[in-house]
């Protein structure tokens, strides 16, 4: 086994026993980089010099007996949309070139203080929004798996680093099913935690009520190991919650007897792919043997979870992207301009793509006099009852089961004109988003060749219980081993 | 898409659209203010609040806005607007939300102002006035807390430049019911609300400065009918006087504009005020409302006061300074000058009550040395009362010697001079200085004795009774004695001598 075919619990073993160095480690992660990114391109900036210091770092510590987290010397890669004090941050836009924060993202922080080498930034859809990674202002990241076919996004970078060997961990954030879709299309876990257990300090705001980062990695194991690092509460953000962070990689013990999984009827009903529901059967079968009690459950206010986001998302994003405006930081325009107003219609005219100026002018209209009641409000409303259908669904489940995505990976450019069907791919995870409640994806099967992601969800806080059962599943199943040749 | 709340292009109004409107009518007057919080930090996160510094020095990521910065809010800014809520009768609530006001312009770092909006943290309370004996209420409708915004600054090359150390300073906005019918009324609200935020403590509320500015909307309502003129906002206020003269100017030029039928100058608007002119400008016309596409802050939690730390707050709301000053009036037998006077700031009021405590003698005599002597040495030192070096005790004692005669009026404004400047105590520089009053018959009787020797002519005066010329005398006597003789006796024992 080659040292970038590990997962980061099997570096960590060999991390602690001084079997390698992490100076080690990190320069194989840069030669399978040097050797594959250039076919995937999944990176948008790479960090070896600072990587490589904090490699060494590491090594120092260990040399002089400290005994550093396990995940110290285990390199991450980070999405672009989380800031990293003196390293370009971008967001995938161009309205963003060459912006480099004054400060650590807290996600970031706790990275590097966990000793974590940091390998590069990852590419996503612009200010994450989207769905293939297509949308970025620099790159089209490629799957893995076949290089004519999306990574899934927002994080299709660091989905596609992951899948790849181009990284053991990614950070990635999650809006919509930007973690969990493109782990699912890229054959890897991800897990998307509850709202406020993750600090957003740092995080680029796409929707603030729906934003978390999350961890993409090999295995469930290496996504609770991250958790162990990123979970907890922040001062800095005030929608982080103080609520007791357990020890993830403790709670899994591969016993799920006994526990009770219900099936969301109308995530596996229409629009998802016969043979992806075929798979994720079989998967639910394999929970049954394992113990699980599974039945299926009716939440019919699923069904409005689309409409509902596109205009809850794009409303907060309106207004969160306001601020980019060419007058403190970020692209300017070069053009002549009459007054001020000339220069940000023409600086965010030209630094924003299609589709984030498409996301603020809905966000504009639903928060316009007039139509905030009808579409803000009503979205708002409509939200909660979302939220209750998951509350009566987790009266009687510890978790619930569907596909993560309706599809497997699609073509590169293949929906690019069908801005409906690109949303689509995210019908199965936005619901977990306005619910505000953890979920995980992990492989459970192949479609087509392609990878097909199960999405896991859980109670608020939950995150020990849901991984606990996709770690169960992977202890009886070797989906996750999987690779695809490059 | 860019931003909403832009100016719109004047329209004129078609003539089927134009109303006579009936005479007479009386002001309708509503007033918006804003009064920067003294808080350390700032609302959102922990930069200081310090005035002066250099410019984009009291900065971070929060209030510059960078990408992925969040809003933590500050505590005390959130107790300052309780506090406030308390002192003008507001309820609080016991959840409310933050809201995003959204505008684009270059002083405001995210193009959108952290507000509130729909649920303010106080609201529904009231203001008692005295405006000239006539007893006035205005009801206030609500006290809510946002940030402030940056400022720019225009060069004469053209270009501009921007300044964020004011960006995330707490503001607090006060807004009343259109309730005030007269400028003079407005006037004294704007003074007793800046009494009473300085006594409470929450801000240094002058207007001159930019800590406390406010905004009058003015029209005029036909109190029967119901019907009224379109709303003016008046602007650019810098001073209470200010706000004073551009309401005044206001309703007579909206009067005027109705007696003289001329209803194309009557439509909702906003004016600046033009101080040196003494006019009201227009500025912009409001066909309709600005859009700011308000909607909950969703970096922010719901903001839930806890009941105990509210009802706290509001039972150490201090006596204000309107009840302060009836009380001066009736408990000191005060006029209603001296009352007015000493309760213009907390600090004197209680500097004023604690000298009384402790000096056996009438309050009045305290008010006269307090806002005499004691205010103009504060004065020429450009001091407050609360950075005096003479404490309330040592006024008070200075007060006594001059009650025991002891010293005269006189000696004593001296006594104080020199306390003032050293610190020591009147009796301690009345004894080391020798200042004592000389109350002695013996001691007196030879200096008398040879003012009468020396001073035939004006003697000859007093005794053909022209009584003037016994001031003189007494005059050489306290020339003599450095003026310590006790000037009454002097008086008595010339009279005796001389009749
Ligand atoms: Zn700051």
């Amino acid at each position: 086994m080659k040292l970038y075919e590990l997962t980061a619990y099997e570096l960590s073993e060999r991390l602690t026993s001084g079997e390698v160095s992490a100076a080690e480690v990190t320069e194989a992660y840069f030669e399978r980089i040097e050797s594959v990114e250039e076919k995937v391109a999944a990176y948008l900036e790479l960090t070896q010099d600072v990587a490589m210091e904090q490699a060494r770092q590491v090594d120092d510590w260990r040399a002089g007996g400290e005994q550093p987290g396990p995940l110290a010397g285990v390199p991450v890669a980070i999405k672009d949309v989380l800031c990293t004090r003196g390293i370009r941050t971008t967001c995938g836009s161009k309205m963003l070139k060459g912006f480099r924060p004054p400060y650590d993202a807290t996600t970031v922080r706790r990275c590097r203080d966990a000793g974590m080498p940091m390998l590069g930034k990852t590419n996503m859809d612009e200010f994450a929004m989207g769905s293939s990674t297509e949308n970025s202002a620099y790159k089209v990241t490629r799957n893995p798996w076949d290089l004519d076919r999306v990574p899934g996004g927002s994080s299709g970078g660091s989905a596609a680093a992951v899948a790849a060997g181009m990284a053991p961990i990614a950070l990635g954030s999650d809006t919509g099913g930007s973690i969990r879709q493109p782990a699912a299309l890229c054959g890897i876990s991800g897990l998307k935690p509850t709202y406020g257990r993750v600090s957003r300090y740092g995080l680029v705001a796409y929707a603030s009520s729906l934003d978390q980062v999350g961890p993409l990695a090999r295995d469930v194991r290496d996504c609770a190991l991250a958790m162990n690092v990123l979970a907890g509460r922040d001062q800095y953000d005030a929608t982080s919650a103080d609520v007791d962070v357990p020890d993830y990689v403790a709670a899994l013990t591969g016993d799920v007897e006994g526990l009770r999984a219900g099936v969301p009827k109308e995530l596996m009903g229409e629009g998802i792919d016969p043979a992806v529901r075929t798979t994720i059967e079989a998967a639910i079968g394999q929970f049954e043997e394992l113990g699980m009690a599974i039945e299926e459950v009716e939440m019919p206010n699923l069904d409005h979870s689309l409409p509902v986001y596109y205009v809850i998302a794009p409303a907060e994003a309106a207004s969160n992207l306001a601020r980019y405006d060419g007058v403190r930081y970020g692209h300017r325009t070069e053009e002549d301009v009459s007054d001020v107003y000339d220069l940000f219609a023409k600086t965010r005219g030209e630094g924003f793509g299609p589709e984030v100026r498409l996301r603020i002018m809905l966000g504009t209209f639903a928060l316009s006099a007039g139509y905030y009641d009808a579409y803000y409000l009503k979205a708002q409303k409509v939200r909660t009852l979302i939220k209750q259908d998951f509350d009566a669904a987790f009266e009687d489940h510890d978790v619930l089961l569907c596909p993560t995505s309706p599809t497997v990976a699609f073509g590169i450019g293949e929906k690019a004109d069908d801005p409906l069907q690109m949303k689509l791919a995210h019908v199965c995870t936005i619901p977990v988003n306005l619910a505000g409640i953890p979920a995980l994806s992990i492989p459970c099967g192949m479609v087509d060749a392609m990878p097909v992601g199960l999405q896991i969800m859980g109670r608020p806080f939950e995150e020990a219980t849901i991984m606990r059962v996709g770690d169960a599943y992977q202890r009886a199943t070797d989906y996750h081993r999987q690779r695809p040749e490059l | 898409m860019y931003g909403l709340a832009f100016p719109k292009c004047p329209l004129p109004i078609p003539n089927s659209r134009r109303k006579v409107i009936q005479m007479p009518m009386e002001p309708m007057i509503g007033l918006e203010v804003h009064a920067q919080l003294n808080t350390e930090s700032k609302m959102f996160c922990s930069c200081s609040t310090k005035f002066g510094a250099e410019p984009n020095s009291n900065v971070c990521p929060t209030c510059l806005g960078l990408p992925g910065s969040l809003p933590v809010p500050n505590r005390r800014a959130v107790e300052y607007v309780i506090r406030t809520g308390a002192a003008l009768n507001c309820q609080t609530a016991a959840r409310c939300r933050f809201a995003r006001k959204n505008y684009f312009y270059p002083d405001l770092a995210k193009n959108f102002q952290i507000s509130q909006y729909d649920e303010p943290l106080t609201h529904d309370g009231y203001i008692d006035l005295d405006v000239d004996g006539e007893q006035v209420r205005i009801r206030i409708r609500r006290a809510h807390l946002e940030e402030d915004t940056g400022k720019n600054i225009h060069l004469a090359t053209g270009s501009s430049l921007v300044e964020y150390n004011r960006s995330g300073i707490p503001l607090m906005e006060i807004v009343t019911e259109p309730d005030f019918t007269t400028a003079e009324q407005c006037r004294e609200y704007l003074t007793q609300l800046r009494l009473i935020l300085r006594c409470i403590g929450v801000s240094n509320a002058n207007m001159e400065e930019g800590a406390m500015r406010a905004e009058p909307t003015v029209n005029l309502v036909d109190r029967e009918t119901g019907e009224a003129t379109p709303k003016v906002e008046i602007k650019n206020l810098n001073s209470i006087r200010a706000v004073y003269q551009a309401v005044s100017y206001e309703i007579e030029r909206q009067r005027r504009a109705v007696a003289e039928g001329r209803e194309d100058e009557l439509f909702q608007q906003t004016r600046r005020w033009d101080e040196d002119k003494g006019v009201t400008v227009l500025m912009r016309r409001k066909e309709t409302s600005d859009d700011y596409m308000y909607f909950p802050e969703p970096d922010l939690v719901p903001l839930e006061p806890e009941p105990e730390w509210v009802e706290e707050i509001y039972a150490s709301c201090p006596e204000l300074p309107a009840e302060r000053r009836e009380r001066f009036c009736t408990e000191y037998d005060l006029p209603r000058y001296d009352a007015e006077v000493l309760t213009e700031s907390r600090q004197l009021a209680d500097y004023f009550e604690e000298t009384c405590k402790r000096f056996e003698g009438s309050a009045k005599m305290v008010s006269n040395w307090l806002m005499g002597d004691v205010m103009s040495l504060l004065n020429e030192a450009g001091i407050t009362i609360d950075q005096s070096p003479i404490s309330c005790e040592m006024l008070a004692e200075l007060l006594r010697l001059i009650k025991e005669d002891v010293i005269s009026g006189k000696i004593a404004k001296d006594v104080l001079a020199t306390m003032f400047e050293t610190g020591r105590s009147a009796a301690e520089i009345v004894e080391e200085e020798g200042l004592e009053q000389i109350s002695d018959t013996g001691a007196l009787e030879s200096v008398i004795d040879e003012v009468i020797e020396e001073n035939p002519g004006p003697v000859e005066d007093v005794r053909a009774g022209k009584d003037k010329a016994i001031g003189f005398l007494v005059g050489q006597v306290m020339r003599k004695t450095q003026g310590q003789a006790n000037p009454q006796m002097v008086n008595e024992m010339l009279r005796e001598k001389l009749t």
